[in-house]
């Protein structure tokens, strides 16, 4: 992915958020923001702790239903949704706190990812007989490729919750690899990782960019991070969009140097 | 030490997701699954089959059924003696309503009308969670036991207001009322066993088993991930419900013989929560581990302080609620996996014994 596609004319837009407002009672938590998202970059959203950030992922896939503005996701103008429908139509995200399946497995987590796309027949998986059976090893296949992708081999059988927190971390990224997603949301992927875990977790969302094509949504709070593997950033602050641009552009702007920084009020 | 999978490689997938992938354990069960057709059933003497074999067997139908619900899906229900009931008298309505029905067949499908039940009362579970879902099924169990008692209709309007098994054969045996042999009735309540714990071990082993434990685990979660809850929830409940169904029309008609509601009241429903507190949530080997420990604990005592120690029979029932309560709360404190655990742990151990590492 380099600069040129990403800011491009012309690029398919896959995500148009428009005008989004949230509010939870009294307090607004999101106040008219637009930003979009084109076919296959990594898009960032940034800003300080209480801006709306996650409140407008869970927008995108149908947690929360905004009081006013349209989400348009490939050319599909739409109000309301569920989360399940959010996934039907290939969006998958990983969350801020890990919420894995923590009883299962690695390997049964990753399967779960999977659900969308086997069939049921119910007596047929009752006998686990013919295309039940059939099915379930095409799909043991398919998260095997997931497993080896992310180098989690040796936990597969592992319960998820007996995992050290950065591991978990990427079984989630796994469990919302294996539903093949068109779009990926990143809820703080890297939040309390070591420097190692940070570097192995970019390089895996790098990874699934290129290699896989999957378009990427993320909130992340280190800088470093951001500025180097997103192709456009958008800043949030207090609800409201302060920038929205390429690092370079974002990171020079006077707005977002003052959230970050605080500014004198003199 | 005979307990080792070193050197048994799988090659693929499908080998790798057997029920049981290590020899040891596949030639036990088929060891264990011998004896109890080829061996139990020339037992002579009825006490074996009436007052251990058969409810053993039943209850351990009844515990998967609640473990479906409660340790894979994660929904408590208090109403299992309710669901026992429906089970029970459909099987009587059908039964004396079409007589010449195949009384296997109507097994099936006293499960399905109790299925059917179980997904009414499975409804509140969309909205409500936790103690308040285990208070809306106490609802079912009161609501359920209440209507069988006062509507005639369901016990035909028999002066006693008790229900009888009249004698019914299948494939020549006869396997209903008081002359069926308990060994004829032991192997055909077998085979129902064998071929409903296999269904489901293969159901919570794929896709409806997976989307159970991810609901129970962490219900956003599953809900991003594409599950509806609502379906989810009653399948579990229709699943769970059918096999607690059959179960109940099993008592009735091949161990009890006879029943009032009284056999269906609320300790019911607690006993099979036991069975599967202490056995282990979410495991089909913790249910039958389970209605063993809490059906033959009360018989080894009474043996022991009545028969061994000549206390009075009073007195070794009180020690058996003691004990039980006592029980109950060291599992939850120390194991709350149950005896599934404790013989999972047991067998971790095994693999390395003698050997420290």
């Amino acid at each position: 992915m380099t600069m040129a596609e990403a800011g491009g004319n012309g690029a398919d837009v896959l995500l148009d958020v428009a005008n989004i407002s949230l509010s939870f009672g009294g307090v607004k938590a999101i106040r008219g923001v637009s930003f979009d998202v084109q076919k296959g970059e990594i898009r960032a959203i940034i800003g300080p702790n209480g801006a709306g950030k996650t409140s407008m992922l869970n927008c995108i896939n149908g947690f929360y239903h905004p009081q006013e503005g349209t989400i348009t996701y490939k050319g599909r103008t739409r109000k309301q949704m569920r989360p399940h429908e959010a996934a039907a139509q290939g969006i998958a995200r990983t969350f801020q706190n890990v919420a894995l399946f923590k009883g299962m497995s690695t390997l049964d987590n990753l399967m779960t990812g999977r659900l969308l796309k086997m069939k049921g027949n119910f007596f047929l998986e009752a006998l686990h007989l013919g295309p039940a059976k059939k099915q379930e090893l095409a799909h043991r296949e398919f998260v095997e490729g997931v497993i080896d992708f992310l180098e989690i081999q040796t936990i597969r059988k592992t319960p998820v919750g007996r995992l050290p927190y950065g591991l978990q971390k990427r079984v989630e990224l796994g469990r919302a690899l294996a539903a093949e997603p068109e779009l990926l949301l990143l809820d703080e992927p890297m939040a309390g990782m070591n420097v190692e875990e940070k570097e192995d977790m970019s390089r895996f969302i790098i990874d699934v960019n290129e290699e896989f094509g999957t378009t990427i949504a993320l909130i992340e709070h280190d800088m470093g991070v951001v500025m180097d593997i997103s192709d456009r950033v958008v800043v949030l602050d207090h609800g409201e969009k302060i920038a929205d641009g390429t690092p370079d552009e974002v990171g020079k702007n006077q707005d977002v140097i003052d959230a970050y920084l605080g500014v004198s009020h003199d | 030490m005979l307990y080792r999978e070193a050197g048994q490689f799988k090659a693929s997938y499908a080998a790798d997701q057997a029920i049981f992938p290590i020899t040891q354990d596949r030639v036990a069960v088929i060891a264990v699954l011998l004896i109890a057709y080829l061996g139990v059933p020339f037992i002579q003497g009825d006490y074996w089959f009436e007052a251990i074999l058969l409810p053993l067997l039943i209850f351990a139908l009844a515990a998967i059924g609640l473990n479906i619900l409660t340790g894979y899906c994660g929904q408590i229900s208090l109403g299992t003696g309710g669901f026992l009931a429906v089970g029970a008298y459909s099987t009587y309505k059908l039964m004396t309503a079409f007589p010449d029905l195949n009384i296997l067949l109507i097994f099936i499908l006293a499960g399905l009308i109790t299925a059917g039940v179980g997904i009414l009362f499975g409804l509140p579970s969309l909205r409500i969670k936790g103690f308040y879902l285990a208070v809306a099924t106490l609802a079912a169990q009161f609501f359920l036991v209440w209507l069988f008692n006062k509507v005639p209709w369901f016990y035909n309007y028999h002066p006693s207001g008790n229900i009888e098994a009249p004698p019914r054969e299948a494939f020549g045996f006869l396997i209903t009322g008081a002359e069926a042999t308990p060994q004829v009735r032991y192997v055909v309540i077998l085979i129902f066993v064998t071929l409903l714990t296999l269904a489901a071990k293969n159901l919570v082993r794929g896709r409806i088993g997976r989307s159970w434990m991810a609901i129970r685990d962490m219900d956003i979660a599953a809900e991003i991930i594409g599950i509806r809850p609502l379906q989810t929830k009653l399948l579990a409940f229709a699943i769970s419900s059918f096999y607690i169904g059959v179960a109940g029309a099993m008592m009735f008609s091949m161990w009890l013989g006879s029943v009032e509601t009284e056999a269906f009241q609320l300790f019911v429903s607690f006993d099979v929560l036991f069975m599967i507190i202490i056995g282990g949530l979410g495991s089909l080997l913790g249910s039958f581990l389970g209605a063993g420990f809490i059906l033959l604990l009360p018989i080894v005592l009474t043996n022991l302080f009545v028969g061994g120690l000549g206390f009075t029979a009073n007195f070794a029932k009180h020690v058996e609620f003691m004990l039980f309560g006592g029980l109950i709360i060291f599992f939850l404190i120390v194991e709350p996996h149950g005896l599934a655990r404790l013989w999972q742990i047991t067998k971790e151990k095994l693999r390395l014994w003698p050997f420290p590492h």
